[in-house]
């Protein structure tokens, strides 16, 4: 029912931190890259961010500040485990059904094998520009580091995807074949 | 001269595969233990958290 809501003009946090659940867990999963610990640190979040609501300041962005917390807990959990080899179970790639993307050139298991392969910073920097659409300043700030840092972080680990999948092969591979099978049913021949 | 540079076009690609992984995770949904959860924290009960804070 109506009660105090009508008067409302926003949400509270409270109400509005179920909608960021499954982004935060998209996070949580490219920094763990294991879903049992993702799921932990979700939980671990919420609840911080639940105790902490009193430090939010409404109409600025939730989102940032849940995705800060997020982080934040990975990296002092990670601490204190002093775990330094984490237990990947590569859940990104595999909770993925296996398909080609429109043009049938990525298999998006081989990308996510890819990206787990990444540097935590690499990881986290491609998550929130390249995945979840945050701005390069809003990366910077849930990161706490320069808009520049996260820029070359992306670029990085663009640059490190497309080595590991060898997508500047392609073309020059497809003109090969191409060439190769002009050749090859040319003249006939079987063998390579 | 004519070529696009192939490293804008890989990163293009790269960031669509990026979206696409993101957004599969997000429409997984969550599991119920959240929905728990949030119940919990906002009947007051305090949720035994996974790690020690630090307050």
């Amino acid at each position: 029912m109506v009660s105090d809501s009508a008067k409302a003009p926003q949400k509270s946090p409270e109400d509005e931190l179920i909608e960021h659940l499954p982004a935060m867990r998209a996070f949580a999963l490219s920094l763990t890259r294991n879903s049992a610990q993702a799921d932990d640190l979700v939980q671990d979040t919420v609840v911080k961010a639940w105790t902490n609501f009193d430090k939010f300041q409404v109409g600025t962005n939730l989102r940032a500040w849940l995705f800060t917390i997020l982080r934040n807990t990975f990296y002092s959990n990670r601490r204190k485990a002093k775990r330094e080899v984490p237990d990947v179970d590569g859940v990104f790639a595999a909770g993925l059904a296996e398909k080609p993307s429109h043009d049938g050139r990525l298999q998006m298991n081989d990308f996510m094998r890819a990206f787990d392969k990444l540097p935590v910073e690499q990881r986290e920097a491609l998550l929130l520009v390249g995945a979840s659409g945050f701005s390069y300043e809003e990366a910077a700030e849930t990161c706490g580091v320069a808009i520049g840092t996260i820029k070359s972080r992306a670029n990085r680990g663009r640059k490190a995807l497309a080595e590991l999948l060898h997508l500047r092969d392609d073309e020059e591979l497809e003109l090969t074949d191409r060439a190769t099978m002009a050749v090859l049913s040319a003249s006939g021949s079987s063998s390579v | 001269m004519g070529n696009p540079p192939k490293s804008k076009r890989d990163y293009q690609e790269i960031d669509e595969n990026l979206r696409r992984v993101f957004d599969e995770v997000v429409n997984e949904g969550v599991p119920d233990r959240f929905a728990d959860l949030l119940g919990k924290l906002k009947r007051g009960e305090t949720p035994v958290k996974s790690s020690e804070g630090d307050e």
